[in-house]
C-alpha cells in the first residue's frame, strides 16, 4: 500500500484524468467548506452567547423589585415594593449555608470631575461581593471592603476607560475626584473582561450613596452569589424559595407577575446554551447531507471510471493483478483524492471563517470569533478518509470482479 | 508443457446451451511454435483463453509445465498468468497513458520487480524487438506494428513460460505482419513456447506445427516446413 510504484500508478492515473479528478476532488473540497464555514459559524454564535454571560460569575440572582400588579394584604395595587438595609440581613439570616456572598446595588448617573476633565459616568454603590459577581479584576489599589461599608468612606474605585479619560495618564490613586459634589478619594482601578463599557463604572460603598442621599437605608436592587456546591437543580429550588419568602416579606401576592423579581444567571446561560447548541446540532445536520452528497458525487464519478478504465483493468489483470492490486488502487487513489481535495476545502473554510471574523460579523450577527478547534479538525480528516474510502468501495469491488476474457473482448 | 486431455466448454446461452469444445486432446512440448487455425466459431479462441486462464474448462485437465491448472480463484489465476503466462493480442491492448517503457514493465511490476531493475529488463526487451529509442513515447505515437512489438516486449518482459497470440497480425497490413512473424520466429529460435492463433494460411505456415480445430474438436494436427518471415521483409 506504500509503495512508491502503487503512488506512482495513482499519480498517473490521476494525471491522465485531470478533468475528471478535478470534478470530484471540487465535489469534496465544497462539501468540506461548506462543513467548516457552518460549523465555525456556530461556533461562533456559542461564543457570542458565552461572551454575554461569561464575564459575570454564574452562581447569581439579581433580585429585582418594581410595581405590584394586584392588590394583597390589605394593599391596593400599584404599589413600589422597594429594598432596605433590614432585607440584607433577612435574606442572609434566613439561608445562610446556601449563600456566598450577598451584596446591594444602588445605581446612579453621576457628573465626575477631576481637575479640568470631567465627564458623565454611572456609579455603582456596592458591598464587597460584586467585585466577585462581575468578575472585577483589580488593575490596582484595592477594592471596596467591609470596613468602608461599615464607615462610610468617601472611598471610589473607577474603572480602567474612567481612570483613562480623566487622568490622562497620571497617577489616579490617592487623587481626589468630584463625584455629584462630593469629592471621593481613589484606591483602586479595575479592569473587565465584559469591554469597555464595562470599565466605565465608578464603584463606591452603598452606604455612603445612603448617607449621602439623605441617610436613607433604600436599596435598588440586591445581588446574591449562592453556593455553587448545590447545583442547578439547587439554585433552582433556593430560587423558589427565596421568591416565596421576599413574596411573605414584602406583603406580594404569591400570584403577581410583578412586584420582585429573581433573575438567575446560570438558568439564563443554560438556556441561551441549549439554545446555541441546538443550533449547532442543525447546522451539522446540514454540513452533513452536503458531504452525503458530497460522497454520492464521488461514488458516482468512481462507478464511470471504473467503468472506463474496464479494458485497462482487463489489461492489468492479465498482466497478472490479482483482484487485491485492483481494489486496492482504486481505494487509495479515492482516498488520497477526497483527502488532498478535502484538505483544500478544509483550509479554505479557515481562511473564510478568519477573513469574514471581525466586528461586523459580531455586531450584527452575533458570530464572535467563528473557528473550529483542532478536535474538529481531526475528526473532519479521519471524516475524508472514510468517505474516500466509503465511496470508493463499491466500485473498487465492481473493478476487481471485472474478468479480463470480458474486458479484452475486441468491439 | 501443456498437456491438456478431454477438454470440454460450454456457454449457457440463455435455456440454450453452447458446446465450443468437445474433448480436445492435445499436448505441447517446450521450444515449439504451434498455429492454432480454424474458421471462426471453430473455438480456437476459447482454446486460447482456457489455455490463458482467461476462461475456465468444463470438463477435462490441463497441466502447464507440471501444474495442474484448476479450480483457480482470482488471486492464483492472476499469479500464474503473470509468472506462467505472456500474452500478444490483435488489438495490442496497450494502456494508452503509458509510456512503451512503461507498458512493457507493467508484468513487471506485478512481479514486484524493483523500479531500477524493471526498467533495466523493460528496456532489454524494447531493444530486443527493436524499439530502444521509442521508450518514452506513448501508444498513440506509435504504428501498428510498433504497438504490437511493444506488446511483445510486453509478453517477453515477464520471461513466461509460454507466449500466446491471438490473431497478433489481424490487425496489420502484409509486410508488417511479416515483421512481427519474424520476430516471433527469432523468439521463438531462442528456446521459447509460442501458440499462435490465426485464421491466415501464410501465418501459420510459418509456424513449425499447425492444429486445425473444426466445430470444437481437432481435425488436423501436422507438422510443417516453416516458412521463414525474414525473407519477405
Amino acid at each position: 500500500m506504500f509503495s512508491i510504484d502503487t503512488w506512482w500508478e495513482i499519480f498517473k492515473a490521476i494525471q491522465k484524468n485531470k478533468l475528471r479528478t478535478f470534478l470530484t476532488g471540487f465535489t469534496v473540497a465544497l462539501g468540506i467548506f461548506i462543513y467548516v464555514s457552518l460549523y465555525g459559524m456556530g461556533n461562533g454564535l456559542n461564543n457570542t452567547f458565552m461572551k454575554f454571560f461569561g464575564d459575570d460569575a454564574t452562581n447569581i440572582f439579581r433580585i429585582y423589585p418594581s410595581e405590584t400588579t394586584l392588590p394583597y394584604g390589605g394593599f391596593k395595587a400599584k404599589r413600589q415594593i422597594e429594598f432596605k438595609n433590614d432585607d440584607l440581613e433577612q435574606i442572609t439570616n434566613q439561608f445562610a449555608p446556601l449563600i456566598d456572598y450577598v451584596t446591594p446595588q444602588i445605581q446612579r448617573s453621576a457628573f465626575v470631575t477631576f481637575k479640568e476633565k470631567s465627564d458623565n459616568y454611572t456609579t455603582r454603590a456596592v458591598g464587597p461581593g460584586m467585585q466577585f459577581a462581575e468578575k472585577t479584576i483589580m488593575m490596582k489599589g484595592r477594592y471596596l471592603n467591609a470596613t468602608d461599608i461599615r464607615e462610610r468612606t468617601k472611598y471610589a474605585v473607577i474603572g480602567r476607560m474612567v481612570e483613562k479619560d480623566l487622568f490622562q495618564g497620571r497617577e489616579s490613586l490617592g487623587a481626589y475626584i468630584d463625584i455629584g459634589g462630593s469629592a471621593f478619594k481613589v484606591i483602586g482601578v479595575f479592569q473587565d473582561d465584559g469591554g469597555d463599557n464595562e470599565e466605565r463604572y465608578i464603584f463606591i460603598p452603598f452606604t455612603t450613596r445612603q448617607l449621602i442621599e439623605g441617610n436613607n437605608d433604600k436599596i435598588d436592587q440586591i445581588t446574591l452569589a449562592f453556593n455553587e456546591a448545590i447545583g442547578y437543580s439547587g439554585s433552582m429550588k433556593f430560587q423558589r424559595d427565596l421568591d416565596t419568602f421576599l413574596r411573605k416579606n414584602k406583603v406580594v401576592s404569591p400570584e403577581d407577575p410583578r412586584g420582585i423579581r429573581i433573575e438567575n444567571v446560570a438558568d439564563n446561560l443554560k438556556r441561551n446554551q441549549q439554545f446555541a447548541n441546538v443550533l449547532k446540532m442543525i447546522i451539522s445536520g446540514i454540513a452533513f447531507a452536503v458531504i452525503i452528497s458530497g460522497i454520492l458525487g464521488i461514488s458516482n464519478i468512481m462507478v464511470f471510471v471504473v467503468k472506463e478504465r474496464t479494458k485497462e483493468i482487463g489489461i492489468r489483470k492479465a498482466m497478472g493483478a490479482t483482484p487485491k492490486i485492483i481494489t486496492g488502487t482504486i481505494l487509495l487513489e479515492s482516498i488520497f483524492i477526497t483527502t488532498i481535495f478535502g484538505f483544500i476545502g478544509m483550509v479554505l473554510g479557515i481562511v473564510t471563517l478568519n477573513a469574514i471574523a471581525g466586528k461586523v460579523l459580531e455586531d450584527d450577527y452575533f458570530i464572535t470569533n467563528p473557528s473550529i478547534n483542532a478536535g474538529t479538525a481531526i475528526f473532519v480528516t479521519i471524516l475524508l478518509i472514510l468517505c474516500g474510502a466509503v465511496a470508493a468501495y463499491l466500485p473498487a469491488k465492481r473493478a476487481a470482479k471485472i474478468k479480463p476474457i470480458v474486458a479484452l473482448r475486441d468491439e | 508443457m501443456i498437456e491438456i486431455k478431454n477438454l470440454h466448454k460450454s456457454y449457457k446461452m440463455g435455456k440454450n446451451s453452447l458446446h465450443v469444445l468437445k474433448g480436445i486432446n492435445f499436448s505441447v512440448e517446450e521450444g515449439e511454435l504451434v498455429a492454432i487455425m480454424g474458421s471462426s466459431g471453430s473455438g480456437k479462441s476459447t482454446l486460447l483463453n482456457i489455455l490463458g486462464m482467461l476462461d475456465e474448462l468444463d470438463e477435462g485437465s490441463y497441466t502447464l509445465d507440471g501444474v495442474p491448472i484448476k479450480n483457480l480463484n482470482e488471486t492464483k489465476a492472476a499469479q500464474y498468468r503473470n509468472k506462467f503466462l505472456g500474452f500478444i493480442f490483435q488489438s495490442f491492448n496497450l494502456i494508452n497513458y503509458k509510456s512503451a517503457l512503461e507498458n512493457v514493465a507493467l508484468p513487471l511490476y506485478y512481479q514486484k520487480v524493483g523500479r531500477k531493475e524493471r526498467q533495466e529488463k523493460a528496456l532489454k526487451y524494447l531493444e530486443q524487438v527493436g524499439l530502444k529509442q521509442w521508450a518514452t513515447h506513448l501508444p498513440s505515437e506509435l504504428s501498428g506494428g510498433q504497438k504490437q512489438r511493444v506488446a511483445i516486449a510486453r509478453a517477453m518482459a515477464a520471461e513466461p513460460k509460454v507466449l500466446l497470440a491471438d490473431e497478433p497480425t489481424g490487425a496489420l497490413d502484409s509486410t508488417t505482419s511479416y515483421e512481427v512473424m519474424d520476430l516471433i520466429q527469432k523468439i521463438n529460435d531462442q528456446g521459447n513456447t509460442i501458440l499462435v492463433v490465426t485464421h491466415e494460411e501464410d501465418i501459420a505456415h510459418m509456424c513449425k506445427r499447425i492444429v486445425h480445430l473444426k466445430d470444437g474438436v481437432i481435425v488436423e494436427d501436422k507438422k510443417v516446413e516453416q516458412v521463414r518471415a525474414s525473407q519477405y521483409v
